[in-house]
């Protein structure tokens, strides 16, 4: 499988990642390139075969359904590039 | 007195207990260190303040006879590790001047047992390259150069700054990642001893994370029983990682010595290439062959899906970090790009703050994820783990201990010679380590000799899980045999 150009929009649009119409070529390119590497996948056979979930067999530990952290709002917007009191700023998002 | 910065790290615990010379000594030596190295470009913050105020904590323990053990010790942490006031990038623009306001377990258990913090080591960004040439601070220098040679070369990655500051003597030891092959990978470029664990020996918490199911945390150190001393403090369960496991830590350091007499030591076919340099034959032989001498038994087996493992990983790894990279949008923390709306926000953020490399991976993972195509990348790809997995459960099925392959391909090379037109050619250089992280296991890399050009090349040994103890009996066995490298200083 290969992609064209208009799938390389599509997908750097989805992946939220800004893509000028001069990039697309060589991304195209780069993109193809990796797909035929990993396209000998295709001749294993894997009927039957589960895929795997967790590397080491173990069972998912749970915890107490408690509260055990926070009161650190001061800390959570520490490193954010435009706040307001404790809450993040971002362009308007709803008319 | 010798030069502190050319001791080991078992060497300077003796010399601290013995009071020879203080952990602000050493701590000095070190710092001075890695300021006539700055052309090696392996720290991208150093943190000489906080590094003198541990020392003097650690001396004060040490005085009063409760040190740990690794009391005094100055350590370089990949910059990938979150320390609590010092800056944290994982060498990303898109981290920006990124603080974090806690410690990562890995690192809060180094200075729990009385380690010192000499800075922060580069790295590939997000952790994603083989040479780390990705680092928005620019590629690291190895302290290795080709016999006659000026040519800068590569430490390899991602753990390229720790492998490089090990190698060059400005820190005794430097904690490192390892997702397909990045600590055993700059391991064997620089004449280092890299062991990345089995997955969930170490806590990721804390750890920037690139791809979950593989990512494990380890260290780079200049002897075998340096780096055991070192996961003893890294290793332990963390219920802050539902990953980690619950087992006790071993002593590593009393697997060193130990007789590694009648081991099964499987050499896989699968891992003899085509066009594999005759050196990397002669090293992987002699390494055969000193396990033998030293009472293993040699047996060859069959890891049937061995080619597949990086075809594969190159879509698990980047799914897994399409998914993990998804939180870098320019609200909560780092760059912040301006945009006429939110998605223009993310969008120009994320242009903005991802190098090349990163970028490509990130839409190679948004793409196997979309629908329609999940079933016949993703999906498949973790079929294939699962066969890949099976193989060295067979093989560890018929008595194997462990299993001795090359760590790499090649030795170093130069910087901007590999990957500038196909980015598969750089992936090449993990072809022996990515199969270990796809399975789980623990594999060690340890320098055995050099290529005719004067460079240092590995041998990887991988063990069954949670038995790290057998490589580093086996992996001394090696290191004895071979005895240990040094770069001649040119910085």
């Amino acid at each position: 499988m290969s992609v064209d150009a208009a799938t390389v929009r599509r997908i750097a649009h989805l992946a939220r990642i800004a893509v000028s119409e001069d990039e697309v070529p060589h991304l195209q390119g780069e993109l193809n390139a990796m797909l035929a590497f990993v396209e000998q996948l295709s001749e294993v056979n894997v009927e039957g075969v589960e895929p795997m979930t967790s590397v080491t067999p173990m069972q998912m530990k749970k915890r107490q359904d408690v509260v055990n952290d926070g009161e650190i709002a001061d800390d959570i917007v520490a490193n954010a590039p435009a706040t307001e009191g404790h809450f993040f700023l971002v362009p308007k998002v709803v008319e | 007195m010798t030069d502190l910065t050319s001791l080991t790290l078992a060497e300077a615990r003796k010399g601290l207990a013995a009071k020879t010379f203080t952990s602000l000594e050493l701590t000095d030596a070190h710092l001075n260190a890695i300021e006539a190295a700055r052309v090696l470009n392996a720290f991208v913050m150093e943190t000489p303040d906080q590094a003198r105020a541990m020392a003097r904590e650690a001396d004060a323990r040490i005085a009063k006879g409760d040190g740990g053990p690794l009391a005094g010790i100055p350590l370089g942490i990949k910059d990938l590790f979150a320390t609590k006031g010092v800056r944290t990038t994982a060498c990303s623009k898109i981290l920006g001047n990124f603080v974090p306001t806690y410690e990562s377990t890995v690192t809060s258990q180094l200075w729990r047992d009385g380690a010192v913090m000499l800075g922060k080591l580069n790295n590939d960004e997000f952790a994603m390259g083989s040479s780390n040439e990705t680092s928005c601070f620019g590629p690291v220098g190895n302290p290795w150069r080709r016999d006659g040679s000026n040519t800068t070369l590569v430490p390899g990655g991602s753990s390229g700054g720790s492998a490089s500051a090990v190698a060059a003597l400005l820190c005794m030891g430097a904690t490192a990642t390892d997702t397909g092959g990045s600590i055993r990978q700059p391991a064997a470029f620089t004449a280092t001893v890299g062991i990345k664990p089995t997955y969930g020996r170490c806590s990721r918490w804390g750890v920037v994370a690139f791809a979950s199911s593989l990512d494990q945390a380890g260290p780079i150190a200049r002897s075998v029983r340096d780096s055991a001393m070192l996961l003893r403090s890294m290793a332990g369960h963390d219920p802050k990682d539902t990953t980690s496991v619950d087992i006790a830590v071993p002593d590593y350091e009393a697997a060193i010595g130990k007789s590694v007499k009648g081991m099964k030591i499987g050499i896989p076919k699968e891992y003899r290439l085509d066009g594999m340099p005759a050196e990397i034959e002669k090293l992987w032989s002699e390494g055969a062959a000193w396990l033998k001498a030293a009472g293993a038994e040699l047996v060859e087996v069959s890891l049937p899906h061995t080619k597949y493992a990086l075809p594969a990983y190159y879509i698990v790894a980047p799914a897994e970090a399409s998914s993990n990279l998804a939180r870098y949008d320019g609200v909560r923390y780092g760059l912040r790009e301006q945009g006429k709306n939110i998605i223009e926000l993310y969008e120009n953020t994320r242009a903005e703050g991802f190098g090349a490399e990163v970028r490509r991976r990130v839409m190679i993972g948004t793409y196997v994820l979309s629908a329609g195509y999940y079933d016949a990348y993703y999906l498949r790809a973790q079929k294939v783990r699962t066969l890949i997995k099976k193989d060295f459960e067979d093989c560890f099925a018929k008595g194997v201990n462990a299993i001795l392959t090359p760590a790499t391909p090649s030795a170093a090379f130069g910087v901007g010679e590999k990957g500038g037109a196909d980015p598969v050619e750089m992936y090449l250089n993990d072809i022996f380590t990515v199969t270990v992280n796809m399975a789980g296991l623990p594999g060690i890399a340890v320098p055995a000799g050099k290529d005719a050009q004067g460079l240092p090349l590995g041998l990887q040994l991988i063990g069954r899980p949670f038995d790290e103890e057998t490589l580093f009996s086996l992996g001394e066995v090696i290191e004895q045999a071979a005895g240990r490298f040094t770069p001649a200083r040119w910085w």
